[in-house]
């Protein structure tokens, strides 16, 4: 495999990073966690993870990450966000209003389920490279796609919503794939850090 | 190896917000402007109280649930998660708290146990508990009673890390003694241990707890926090020493950042400077057996 030695950032601030760490060492990719900008430099790819968006956003402020990701992001480096990371990466949030780095053009709603007692795990499928393959879908507090932009294409639904999309080397999921032992989404993420012209 | 799966432990969803809540601070706040303070300090979650823990320390007294209105306040000021605790062994407590959909009950020693010999059935609800603990056996059987997370009890409203500090070593060098054990000394080790046979086979293979495991009970600096996450705590929860400090939103920043950089010197330097006084703390070593609160639960 020409693109094992690619290694993939998890900014580690806080949440389920560790998670994230362990589904990138399963899919055969080197996870580097990420807790000062400086890192982004030596990584291809980063994965911003689940966590609560409000402590992402002041913990990120403080360190200046937010010019460091919208380089990273106009050098073509993929970015993958899931939940929080989700919801850091939108054009818009709603519930409440709140900053985001509007690297993806999609509105999002925190909480849109409801708090804890209306997490909940459902079965569903992801289409990814045109093949649809099955994928576990844990919801946490989950925030819902309210709409997603001209450019954004989906890749899995739910309930006819929705889930997980992509905007050219922008990756979204409402939903944990870090949560389960299925590294079918990881593995999809770190081909398109393979693929990405900052790589080559 | 068993997988997480075969085990009968809390659901996966609520293991899972455990997991979210990894690397944070969870704050105590009595009312919704504390919460708002919390939240834009960058607390991941409030837990919500009716007083904290030093104060029922200094105020004796019969420490009950929250009141509903004041959980309601709460929950609509912040967008992040709202705990709130029930009494050891009071499960209506714990039905009214899942009624009010608080993100996770917390089976409390700080509050007055309403059961002396029974903890709640923690798999009977439709949220999720954390549980106190001071060793691994009595962790292990929290886990086996439903508990998506665990803290280390520490000795909560003192403002001295000694506890928290002693139990979190306990639990992890109970753990790491586990693994050093052979498959047939297991058995005899779950019944000195006192806890589910099954876990403690899991967790001799698997060197960590099934669940996250956070502390709690004594912190109140931001090298306090630092500390406990560098022995093992996957976050912190502050009770007391927030808002028992000359300076909350000051401190409860700092206390944000230090547990993100733990093991960042320079970082925890610079965060600790001018923070004010913190809460005064007492010397536990001199607190009365009767008036612990970590020897409340078994």
């Amino acid at each position: 495999m020409s693109g094992s030695s690619v290694r993939i950032g998890v900014l580690a601030l806080q949440g389920d990073f560790a998670l994230h760490g362990r589904a990138l060492a399963r899919s055969g990719v080197d996870a580097v966690l990420v807790r000062k900008p400086e890192a982004l430099e030596d990584v291809a790819g980063l994965i911003i993870p689940g966590g609560e968006s409000t402590t992402l956003l002041r913990l990120m402020g403080e360190w200046e990450f937010v010019p460091a990701i919208e380089k990273f992001h106009a050098a073509g480096k993929p970015i993958f966000g899931t939940c929080a990371g989700l919801i850091v990466l939108a054009r818009e949030v709603e519930n409440p209003r709140q900053f985001s780095l509007g690297l993806i053009d999609v509105t999002v709603e925190r909480n849109a389920y409801g708090r804890q007692r209306e997490s909940f795990q459902a079965p569903g499928a992801a289409v990814l490279d045109g093949r649809r393959v099955p994928v576990t879908m844990v919801f946490i507090r989950a925030p819902r796609i309210r709409r997603l932009g001209a450019g954004v294409e989906p890749l899995a639904e739910h309930g006819g919503e929705t889930v997980m999309a992509r905007q050219g080397s922008v990756l979204v999921a409402t939903f944990h794939p870090e949560l389960t032992e299925d590294t079918t989404v990881h593995r999809y993420f770190c081909d398109l850090v393979r693929r990405a012209p900052a790589v080559a | 190896m068993a997988e997480l799966d075969e085990l009968r432990i809390a659901d996966k969803k609520h293991i899972g917000l455990a997991e979210m809540l990894k690397g944070g601070v969870i704050m105590d706040v009595t009312t919704a402007e504390q919460a708002k303070i919390a939240e834009d300090a960058g607390a991941t979650s409030v837990m919500a109280l009716e007083r904290v823990p030093a104060d029922i320390r200094r105020d004796g007294g019969v420490a009950r649930m929250a009141s509903v209105k004041k959980i309601k306040e709460i929950q609509k000021a912040v967008s992040i998660p709202v705990m709130a605790k029930a009494r050891i062994g009071h499960f209506v407590e714990a039905r009214i708290l899942e009624a009010l959909a608080v993100d996770f009950i917390d089976e409390s020693e700080v509050l007055t146990p309403a059961d002396e010999h029974f903890h709640i059935d923690k798999f009977a609800f439709r949220v999720p508990f954390v549980c106190g603990a001071r060793d691994l056996g009595e962790a292990l059987r929290r886990i086996g009673e439903g508990a998506a997370m665990i803290r280390t009890k520490g000795e909560a409203g003192s403002g001295n890390i000694v506890e928290a500090v002693r139990h979190m070593r306990a639990l992890t060098s109970g753990i790491r003694r586990l693994t050093t054990l052979s498959p047939e000394e297991l058995m005899t080790e779950a019944k000195n241990l006192g806890a589910p046979y099954e876990l403690v086979r899991w967790v001799a293979r698997a060197g960590k707890l099934p669940v996250p495991n956070f502390s709690a009970g004594g912190i109140a600096t931001p090298a306090d926090a630092a500390l406990m996450m560098q022995l093992g705590a996957e976050a912190v929860f502050v009770g007391s020493g927030i808002f028992k400090s000359s300076d909350p939103a000051r401190r409860a920043k700092a206390i944000v950042q230090a547990t993100t950089h733990y093991k960042d010197p320079d970082v925890l330097a610079r965060v600790s400077e001018e923070l004010g006084d913190a809460m005064v703390g007492i010397e536990t070593a001199k607190l009365a057996e009767k008036d612990l609160l970590q020897t409340r639960g078994w």
